[in-house]
């Protein structure tokens, strides 16, 4: 029986997928679902959302962990066993059977134990099946609700994208699911048919009160149906909140970048509460340690623009577009641009002012500080890490130690030691990457993965191709995400340090 | 002229191919037993078909079960490759197209090879089945393959969300909307088991004889008696032709139906 007093209808505990060819799509989700809600599973494409929905549907399994429908663990039961129903990308609609048939397709199959009493007063049960009464009954009423009454004997082919979607939902709904799943269902319908079918099925969620989990990775979409947002990234769940707590405060940049537009800056903790960025100090509400490096979220909609003497930090203005409600501007503070949203407009090179309220700057903790790789030293004395080679100083192993000819290392006390093979830490800061669109320049080869913009510089993530290595860079350059780019590091910026001491 | 040329030339290619048929349905109406010369006009052939009655038979029996079977298998087989992930699956696929350029030869040797070590007979009816069936399945798999990849991928995973055990789904979802792919695989397979010589040659018993063997029997043999059945084969041919030009009328027009269907 189900426990009532459980709120938890779906709960994925320790979830783990990784593909065949060594790809990990889910790492180690854990997460509920409340009965009744909405939820929302957010992020760029190959982030792991569209696969921890098969895996509820049950079309994939967890290579480990479990999930749990209403406390009972359904993970290696297969989808036709379970009370969910998906909504498909491209809604899989049967082509060769008509609407009616379409939607009556999961109510034909449908089994139901029922329990009669005989005349001694016995009771006995019978499995049955739907009568075509029945389901006609169920098949009207789900299609007066898609709002598709009369279309019954038409092909499925015959119909507009919006139709077609609609019976997608109405064939999942009839089947009275107590989980709905929504796989990107919106993705194929223009903006205008797209919008209304949003507020459709917030309708429909209110009205039905099941359970719905919808995958998007349009974070207008997610923050205007959702009662809680999961934001993921890479496999990994970066954030789970209501919108509001995800736009207002989000965990990391990833998250700040990807929901809404915002600026984000570097900065530094000078005090209790106190965070120094774009050239000022800012009093605001997140507790930090003290000169810890951290990232400032700030929407361009809370900056208060002012007159050049009434804000705390001035800056002239260098762009300004006209958006339809308000303008956007970006003011330039030294070498950082602020992006600024009002209704008032300022020209083009007028100098201005801005001031920041404290709770409209979000305190983060800094991503990357510096790139740690695992590496090995060559017979050339060059070091290998992140699927490249690249020059480096060998003798700062050991201190007062020198090259010989041969290319061993002689130590501050006269020892001879051959490096070949032996295991250093790498360590290089995200200033002194640079890259490069000549592949034979550098070391390692990658495309641009990410590129997030910190104010007066981007943030870049360089991925490799073999091991998928992560280079994180901070550059003034501008470049395009999937740029095709050589990672130059250069000889003096590599920190290598032992593993572990060398057997003489 | 160059467009005369060109007519011309088009004239004679579809002369080359159609003569040699249309000389065979000429004479079928004579009633001597040689071409060369007509002697008189008469259905003297068409009424001795009864004669070649069981040959006729034995070839429709060997297509029509043997292709059934072959469109079984090709059909499975295809779905099952369909479905194989990774290395494994295109291996399969790979594998599975070789028989459609193998030359026939090669398949009938291997198999009397096969049924030697077996320890069976190299001729028996049940080899002849055997042969048919491998000569045509991997024609039913490449005609089921398309229909299977322009399938909605998710048909099958919707079929199952709906409730649908996975044998369900493959009835109630994959195989019709498969089917004319089945079908033209099916029609592949009868064409093909109907035409065989080499296969039927090699592996039938000696008393069992498809039209082509029999056929290839009466030229082969000089005897009176062999010799006196090649008449009504030109009867049987001439038949046969004319079903075939009926198929590709109806077919034509069917397709020419649908089109219109499409448009409206």
């Amino acid at each position: 029986m189900v426990d009532k007093t459980q709120d938890k209808i779906i709960e994925l505990v320790n979830i783990n997928r990784t593909f065949e060819d060594g790809v990990v799509a889910v790492d180690n989700f854990n997460f509920y679902v409340r009965r009744g809600e909405f939820v929302t599973f957010l992020g760029p494409s190959g982030c792991g959302k569209t696969t921890t929905l098969r895996m509820i549907a049950g079309f994939d399994k967890p290579t480990s962990g479990q999930i749990l429908l209403n406390g009972k663990d359904i993970s290696n039961l297969p989808p036709n066993q379970r009370p969910i129903n998906t909504v498909f990308q491209r809604y899989a609609l049967f082509p060769h059977l008509n609407v009616y048939e379409n939607i009556a397709f999961g109510l034909k199959l449908k089994k139901y134990k029922v329990t009669y009493q005989d005349e001694k007063g016995k009771q006995f049960t019978k499995i049955e099946k739907l009568s075509k009464k029945e389901i006609s009954a169920k098949v009207e009423k789900v299609l007066k609700m898609v709002d598709l009454e009369g279309f019954e004997k038409r092909g499925v082919a015959t119909l507009s994208g919006g139709q077609q979607q609609r019976v997608a939902i109405a064939r999942a709904l009839v089947n009275e699911p107590e989980i709905l799943l929504l796989d990107e269902p919106l993705g194929a319908l223009d903006l205008k048919m797209r919008k209304d079918m949003q507020l459709e099925l917030k309708e429909m969620h209110k009205k039905l009160g099941i359970t719905f989990i919808y995958v998007t990775h349009d974070q207008e979409e997610a923050l205007t149906m959702s009662d809680t947002i999961l934001v993921m990234k890479d496999g990994i769940i970066q954030q789970i909140g209501t919108p509001t707590d995800i736009y207002n405060e989000p965990k990391n940049s990833f998250v700040a970048n990807f929901i809404g537009e915002s600026n984000i800056f570097s900065g530094t903790m000078v005090g209790e509460k106190k965070a120094r960025f774009i050239g000022s100090t800012f009093d605001c509400v997140d507790d930090f340690p003290k000169n810890e490096k951290v990232d400032i979220v700030v929407r361009p909609e809370d900056v208060v623009l002012l007159d050049e003497d009434k804000g705390q930090v001035k800056g002239k203005i260098i762009s300004s577009i006209f958006k339809g409600v308000h303008y956007e501007m970006v003011m330039k503070v030294g070498k950082t641009e602020v992006v600024i949203q009002s209704t008032v407009e300022r020209k083009v090179g007028e100098s201005v002012s801005i001031n920041i309220a404290p709770d409209n700057i979000h305190v983060m903790a800094k991503e990357f500080s510096s790139n740690k790789y695992d590496g090995y030293i060559t017979k050339k004395n060059t070091v290998c890490f992140g699927d490249g080679e690249f020059e480096c100083d060998v003798t700062k192993l050991y201190p007062g130690s020198i090259l010989d000819e041969e290319g061993y290392l002689i130590t501050a006390e006269g020892e001879k030691i051959d490096l070949t093979d032996v295991d250093v830490d790498v360590e290089v800061g995200l200033k002194d990457i640079e890259i490069s669109d000549d592949a034979d320049l550098g070391g390692a080869i990658g495309n641009i993965v990410s590129i997030i913009y910190k104010g007066d510089h981007y943030q870049l993530i360089v991925r490799t191709d073999e091991n998928e290595e992560d280079f994180v860079l901070d550059t003034e350059d501008t470049w395009n995400e999937n740029d095709r780019v050589s990672v130059i590091i250069p000889k003096e910026k590599i920190k290598i340090s032992l593993k572990q001491e060398i057997k003489r | 002229m160059k467009k005369f040329l060109s007519f011309l030339y088009v004239i004679i290619v579809l002369a080359f191919v159609y003569v040699p048929i249309l000389i065979l349905v000429f004479y079928s109406f004579s009633s001597g037993k040689t071409t060369g010369n007509f002697e008189v006009f008469s259905f003297k052939w068409y009424s001795k078909l009864g004669e070649i009655k069981d040959v006729v038979l034995n070839t429709v029996v060997l297509a029509v079960v043997s292709s059934a079977i072959a469109t079984i298998l090709g059909t499975l087989g295809a779905i099952g490759i369909f479905y194989s992930k990774g290395k494994f699956g295109k291996t399969v696929n790979g594998i599975s197209q070789i028989p459609v350029v193998n030359s026939e030869v090669v398949t009938a040797c291997a198999l009397v090879m096969l049924f030697m070590a077996l320890g069976f007979a190299h001729r028996s009816m049940f080899g002849v089945y055997v042969g048919h069936v491998i000569l045509t399945t991997p024609f039913v798999v490449l005609s089921v393959m398309p229909k299977l990849k322009q399938m909605d991928g998710s048909l099958y995973e919707a079929a199952l969300d709906l409730g649908a055990t996975p044998t369900q789904a493959l009835f109630k979802v994959i195989l019709p909307e498969i089917l004319p792919g089945i079908l033209s695989g099916f029609m592949l397979a009868i064409t093909l088991s109907l035409d065989d010589y080499i296969i039927t040659a090699t592996l039938s018993p000696l008393s069992f004889d498809t039209i082509s063997t029999a056929v290839y029997k009466s030229i082969a043999l000089t005897t009176e008696k062999a010799s006196e059945k090649i008449p009504i084969y030109r009867a049987l041919t001439t038949i046969i032709f004319l079903l075939t030009v009926l198929v590709v009328i109806l077919n034509a027009s069917v397709k020419k139906r649908n089109r219109k269907g499409e448009v409206k």
